[in-house]
């Protein structure tokens, strides 16, 4: 039972020598405190199951709120993660006692919440990513991605070479369903315009039909559902499953004939699968935070309360097809300036993305 | 110790005792918490579990984990930040599960309303009481030498079946929610029965088919809520209907403040562990578990039906466990369910059952204890990470499962009886 006391000896030594070896930097002039320790406004955010570091709307929402931050150095931002919808009341509620000036829930699924804390306290402003709230001092944050994903989709099916591409999403609700709707309707204009015939696998828009893993974490299946699609013929992958959709990447890197596009965020900077990616449909998501804080701040500050809600679209620069990166070469200078063309009657309003998700419909 | 030692007899005020009666207790109270036994060991498991939360608290700290980078020019401020942050962090988690001191302040103030006061031992109760049933399904199972990990799938059932009857049938209140409640009982019972049935007809082991019930339950769910039947008439989310009003459980303390979430569903949780502590203490019922779970040979060889034994325990133990999914499904979860309301109740049940050592009291108290860590830390986020009460529980149960460990690292005597270490027969 007893430990030998020379052994004893020299793990202690050993140990101290280590820790003083760690410990021997110098000490700084004065400590450098707090991120705008007191800052006069407190901005909250309370995220849904996925965390604040789910690589997918919240982490970018949580950007958008750090960012608001980093511009102005009077407004502090905090959240609180929800491991399930049970937690969203506690945690609105926790946000409330915690003196916020500003709360937003990121999420569809919180909106009624949302609604509950913005009725019982209506003098502090809300916001809702995701979702549309008729409450006064709520404000609705939402985005046409189908735009961003029609582009995507008509990109998808100038580049594919089997005449083949397919997508999947993390689960079958209104913000993924809404990509993969446009997505096909892009793929539709190009076989309309163009005369091609590209197949769309894993959604069937007219139905609302398709395949989902029902995770926007379990890798592995998404990697096994690329592989599926892979051996259909496949050869460019649009997976909207946040962090799940890294299956498809990993599927795509060990076969050099496929290729891939990325949601949400310009996956060539914020994934490691850069070489792979023609394009991303990107949703504007830390800017929108970032400028209703902001405007909430002002809001706080004698400026205009901000109320309504905001839907990101092409026209204001809230979603956009990322560049093509290594691509660039690839695309032909048609089918950019085609592109052009697209997101000009897109903004003018004379070609109308429709999904029955889209923001507009509710 | 006393200075006053020579005269004995003047620390004697019990009168007809033996003289040395009061240094023997203090000597046998001492000994007591020196000793291994089950109740020091559940002591010092709490404590030693908060010293290594307050460790990696340090560690994931990156102000406080700067300041051991120049520990020897100026220690004070590594041991001035440690200290802060841990008294901090433990305060935070106080406050988020039993009284919030600012809420106190603002109480005495006038600006804050009674109810307000309520709230974190509301959110203490309102997180405990999903576990003190799925505790007491483990537990029950434990007795009867079954290790029930299945608790995960019946609670699953449960909550389905609480859900049916909630939203499907149009009723009075006093009729609806009973059955409701009753639905989910014996939906988990009939899902719980399963691996007894399994066990006692081809004597597969409850271990291996209860664990991979519970993923045909959360795969079922996740069909379950997509179907027309279930899904919601106004979201395209993945999230069921939600209950009729007449099914909902009615909040315990809404007349103080509606924001006091805990509900009816703690009172049936503490019948229901009065109702298994008579079951295992007073029914001939619980006299066969005990039995079987003590020595199935010796049980049979007494003319016990085994099979039947372990078929109804594990019913029961379902049945729990299904009251735990009405619990979640008419209660907090009575917007609609998804595929994320049943978190992790079924397993942390087990390790409630290990924390309360398979008795209906202790259940309780450890249930209360993790319901506490829970809300505490969902209040203390950011500032203390949320997977603190995660790590606190599985640390806690990390040591009351190993006593030897405690003894070693705490250097305890051994308990007369030897180490008390509770295991679930059948391996």
């Amino acid at each position: 039972m007893a430990v030998k006391p020379f052994k004893l000896a020299l793990a202690g030594l050993s140990a101290v020598g280590l820790a003083a070896l760690a410990a021997c930097g110098e000490a700084p002039s004065e400590n450098g405190g707090d991120d705008n320790a007191d800052a006069s406004f407190l901005a909250c955010m309370v995220t849904d199951s996925g965390g604040v570091d789910d690589k997918s709307f919240n982490e970018s929402s949580w950007a958008g709120m750090e960012a608001a931050a980093e511009e102005n150095s009077d407004i502090k931002v905090d959240f609180k993660e929800s491991s399930s919808e049970t937690d969203y009341d506690p945690n609105l509620q926790a946000s409330v006692d915690d003196g916020c000036n500003f709360i937003i829930g990121v999420g569809g699924l919180m909106t009624e919440n949302v609604n509950t804390a913005a009725t019982a306290n209506p003098d502090i402003p809300f916001a809702t990513v995701d979702g549309f709230s008729e409450v006064e001092n709520v404000y609705s944050i939402q985005f046409d991605t189908a735009q961003s994903a029609f582009l995507a989709g008509y990109v998808a099916a100038s580049q594919t070479k089997t005449g083949t591409v397919a997508t999947w999403g993390g689960m079958k609700i209104p913000p993924v369903t809404i990509f993969m709707d446009g997505f096909a309707e892009g793929i539709e204009k190009h076989n309309a315009d163009k005369g091609t015939d590209v197949k769309l696998l894993g959604w069937n828009a007219e139905t609302q039909e398709g395949t989902f893993l029902n995770s926007f974490e379990d890798t592995a299946a998404g990697k096994s559902t690329t592989d599926t699609f892979i051996t259909q013929n496949a050869d460019i992958i649009f997976p909207v499953a946040g962090p799940a959709g890294l299956g498809a990447l990993t599927a795509a890197a060990e076969n050099d004939a496929v290729n891939a596009i990325w949601v949400d965020t310009d996956g060539y900077e914020s994934t490691e699968y850069g070489a792979e990616l023609i394009t991303s449909a990107e949703k504007g998501l830390a800017n929108a935070v970032k400028d209703s804080v902001l405007a909430a701040y002002d809001a706080a500050n004698g400026g205009e309360a901000i109320s309504g809600s905001y839907v990101g679209t092409l026209a204001n620069d809230g979603v956009s097809l990322a560049p093509f990166h290594d691509f660039d070469s690839a695309v032909s200078a048609d089918t950019k300036a085609e592109l052009e063309a697209l997101t000009q009657q897109i903004i003018d309003g004379t070609l109308v993305v429709e999904s029955p998700a889209s923001p507009a419909a509710q | 110790m006393s200075t006053d030692t020579k005269t004995p007899t003047a620390d004697e005020p019990e009168a007809g005792e033996t003289p040395e009666s009061k240094p023997n207790f203090m000597r046998l109270f001492g000994r007591y918490l020196t000793e291994a036994n089950s109740v020091m060991v559940t002591i010092y498991s709490l404590l030693l579990a908060f010293l290594i939360g307050a460790i990696l608290l340090i560690v994931s700290d990156e102000y406080t984990r700067s300041t051991f980078s120049y520990f020897f020019s100026r220690p004070q401020d590594a041991w001035y930040a440690s200290r802060d942050l841990i008294v901090e962090s433990y305060t935070a988690l106080f406050e988020g599960a039993i009284l919030n001191l600012s809420t106190l302040d603002r109480y005495a103030a006038g600006t804050a309303e009674f109810g307000d006061l309520l709230r974190p031992l509301s959110e203490t109760l309102t997180y405990a009481t999903p576990l003190i049933f799925t505790g007491l399904a483990v537990g029950l199972a434990f007795r009867a030498g079954l290790f029930n990990i299945g608790a995960q799938g019946q609670l699953i059932f449960g909550m389905m079946g609480a859900l049916i009857i909630g939203f499907a049938l149009d009723l009075p209140a006093v009729i609806h929610l009973p059955l409701a409640v009753i639905a989910g009982a014996l939906a988990g019972a009939a899902f719980g029965a399963v691996p007894g049935v399994l066990k006692a007809t081809t004597g597969a082991h409850e271990v291996i088919s209860s664990i991979m019930l519970n993923n045909i339950a959360a795969l079922f769910l996740v069909w379950a809520i997509s179907t027309e039947f279930l899904h919601s008439e106004t979201k395209t989310d993945l999230i069921t209907k939600p209950v009729d009003e007449s099914a909902v459980m009615p909040k315990l303390l809404s007349g103080l403040s509606e924001s006091l979430r805990v509900n009816w569903a703690l009172l049936i949780g503490i019948g229901a562990a009065v109702f298994t502590w008579w079951l295992l203490s007073r029914s001939t019922f619980g006299f066969r578990i005990r039995a079987v779970g003590f020595n199935e040979h010796a049980s049979a060889t007494a003319g016990m039906r085994i099979g039947s034994t372990y078929t109804t325990t594990m019913a029961v133990a379902g049945g729990l466990a299904g009251l735990a999914g009405a619990a979640l499904s008419l209660g907090v979860g009575s917007a609609g369910i998804t595929t994320n309301t049943a978190l992790e109740y079924g397993f942390d049940g087990i390790t409630v059952a290990l924390l309360g050592r398979a008795k209906p009291g202790g259940i309780v108290a450890a249930a209360l204890l993790f319901g506490a860590l829970k809300a505490g830390a969902l209040s203390a986020q950011p500032d203390v990470p949320v997977d603190i009460s995660t790590l606190l529980q599985a640390t806690i149960v990390l040591f009351i499962a190993a006593p030897a460990l405690v003894k070693a690292i705490l250097h305890l005597r051994t308990p007369r009886g030897g180490l008390v270490t509770l295991e679930a027969k059948g391996w």
